[in-house]
């Protein structure tokens, strides 16, 4: 390609050139033209709602940054933070613990392993909010599945979403059993990818299964760990259908995370510029991931 | 397979090389035969094998069961102790209270419109930009590229607000198709991994074509997606899915029940019924679902893969 621009520089635009020009631009514009209207302009609109008061029917009124001082330095928005940060930390490593767990286990030759994949996998597939619901039937205190089991081994099913200490423990359950599967199949995928004969160098070498796991598994797997732990936390930063079916943030805001209480303020409090400011930080939050996943992936993805 | 025999096809010029293999026969004496991730086979490994796997699927599964059998109980039944594991009176009962407690038929037409329209542009915007950005000439092409990956960084949830007042209030949506569908309709991740595919496919093709003398849409339709329908339809298939699942911009967008996807409207079911009949609940939530468990079980390989792609080739 490079080679035909520099030798076309000279030259005047040939007649052919310009129409692949407007075939482009007729194939690609309509892509972009949607984008920026609901995604790029949205981006700015979104920073100018956050530096105003607005109650979506009233003139709107310039406040600067009084919207972000007035959440960072109130007790609420700091504990939906807090929120934001116990979901995403439990929910990441429970994922991709748990991930590496059952990746292994599957990776052995077993029979009906790869039935028990599928089965694995497919809550990743399903409705966030049917499956909510179905999880909201399971842990129901008065006759729930959960409080059958445990009634067997002589223990009480907490009150999950009427508790301040369990409502968050209730979702972070959810949102794990539905986002396992992901994990299983990425990892599963890495183990693929590590060369046998590594193995078996490890094996003749004498390293027994925990010396294998170390100097072998370990190693090969870095690379699509950390793709995994970037994807599922930016998956997790995002997590709303579960929430919203199951708790809708409460008791007591005790599940309100930040895209939880973006929503609340927007269409509920109908808070215009603190909403803003919940996607914001929201936005900040993913970019900084984002870049720390390019910064660190560079030679596998290629972008130009 | 072939890279045991690639292993073994090696002269062992070096000293390590024959010592390996020293070893490795005398290893092979005492080692059980190994699997090929290198573990050894015993019988107590695959006894914890498969007692893993069966508490892993009764943890993954058991939830799904749950609500399956539920649907087709009776109410009774349902709140019976101790529990029964297979509905004792199997009823429809539950689907037609589901069905006519709120407008499910309606659901159901919404969710089908709005995922076709939905995943239609998605692949179509994603195979037309990705061939443009293969083969199609134009100035400052890769930058433009960057500007559409951009896209990737700035997340739906982020512009919902916005969005809302465009779509609602500017354009008055609210409550419509286009309304539902617009927003999502441009793709960027889809138009990144056709893209790499596209690249993949040798040249020689496409200079083929060329002397052919097809003009470039008929290289896209019968050349290029022919040859990356594996990679389509695996895009194609975790659009549809995700099309089909969306909760956050529908329940935004609609706020009359005769306009709900399924996903809200099986919210909007449970509310009905005051989070306690769950019965119909349980048989809504199996309507929800049952069309992509169909899918999924035609289709597993297409959507691993592509759930894989991401990650080993990204």
């Amino acid at each position: 390609m490079v080679g035909t621009t520099t030798r076309r520089a000279n030259t005047r635009v040939s007649s052919a050139e310009r129409k692949e020009w407007l075939l482009f631009a007729l194939l690609v514009g309509p892509n972009l033209f949607l984008f920026s209207v609901f995604t790029y302009w949205p981006l700015l609109y979104n920073g100018y709602l956050s530096m105003v008061r607005w109650d979506f029917l009233g003139p709107k009124v310039w406040v600067g940054l009084d919207n972000f001082t007035h959440l960072f330095t109130q007790g609420d928005f700091s504990f939906v933070l807090w929120n934001t940060f116990v979901f995403t930390v439990s929910a990441v490593g429970l994922i991709c613990g748990l991930g590496l767990a059952v990746a292994l286990l599957l990776n052995r030759s077993l029979l009906w392993r790869d039935g028990v994949r599928a089965v694995v996998f497919s809550p990743v597939m399903l409705s966030g909010a049917a499956m909510g619901i179905v999880w909201l039937f399971i842990l129901d205190p008065r006759y729930g599945l959960l409080d059958i089991l445990l009634n067997y081994v002589g223990l009480e099913s907490p009150n999950w979403f009427l508790d301040t200490r369990w409502a968050m423990a209730g979702v972070i359950v959810v949102h794990v059993w539905k986002n396992l599967g992901y994990a299983v199949v990425i990892i599963l995928a890495g183990l693929q990818a590590i060369p046998r004969e590594l193995y078996e160098a490890a094996l003749v070498d004498g390293a027994g299964a925990w010396g294998r796991f170390r100097a072998v598994t370990l190693p090969g797997l870095s690379p699509i760990f950390f793709f995994l732990f970037i994807t599922t936390m930016l998956a997790s930063f995002q997590s709303f259908d579960i929430i919203h079916v199951m708790t809708e943030g409460g008791p007591v805001n005790a599940t309100t995370t930040l895209i939880y209480n973006l929503y609340d303020e927007a269409f509920k409090a109908t808070r215009a510029g603190r909403a803003a400011v919940s996607a914001v930080v929201l936005f900040l939050g993913m970019f900084a991931i984002t870049l720390v996943q390019m910064r660190f992936s560079e030679r596998r993805v290629h972008y130009a | 397979m072939e890279n045991t025999a690639k292993l073994t096809q090696h002269s062992p010029k070096h000293s390590w090389q024959s010592r390996t293999a020293w070893r490795k026969e005398n290893a092979a004496q005492f080692v059980a035969p190994i699997s090929w991730v290198g573990q050894r086979r015993s019988r107590v490994a695959d006894g914890l094998g498969y007692a893993g796997m069966l508490i892993v699927l009764l943890m993954i599964g058991l939830p799904v069961y749950w609500m399956t059998t539920g649907a087709f109980k009776f109410d009774n039944e349902i709140y019976q102790l101790p529990p029964t594991w297979w509905p004792q009176q199997p009823t429809l009962q539950n689907f037609a209270d589901a069905w006519t407690s709120v407008p499910f038929g309606n659901f159901y037409i919404n969710t089908i419109v709005t995922t076709f329209f939905g995943s239609g542009f998605e692949i179509f915007f994603g195979v037309t930009s990705a061939y443009a950005f293969v083969f199609l000439r134009f100035p400052k092409r890769d930058w433009v590229f960057l500007i559409l990956l951009a896209a990737l960084m700035i997340p739906n949830q982020v512009t919902v607000l916005p969005n809302y007042l465009t779509v609602a209030r500017v354009l008055g949506w609210a409550n419509t198709y286009q309304g539902i569908v617009l927003p999502g309709a441009s793709v960027a991740y889809g138009t990144f991994l056709l893209r790499q595919y596209y690249m993949s496919l040798p040249q020689e093709i496409f200079d083929a074509a060329k002397v052919d003398g097809a003009d470039h849409l008929r290289t896209m339709w019968s050349v290029v997606i022919p040859l990356a329908k594996p990679a389509t339809i695996s895009f194609g298939l975790l659009s549809i899915v995700s099309k089909w699942n969306d909760y956050l911009w529908p329940l935004i967008i609609t706020n009359r029940e005769e306009w709900y996807v399924l996903p809200i409207g099986i919210r909007w079911l449970t509310v009905q019924e005051g989070y306690i009949s769950w019965g119909p609940v349980m048989a809504g939530t199996v309507l929800v679902v049952l069309p992509v468990l169909v899918i999924f079980l035609y289709a597993q390989k297409y959507i691993v893969e592509g759930i894989a792609a991401g990650a080993v080739k990204g």
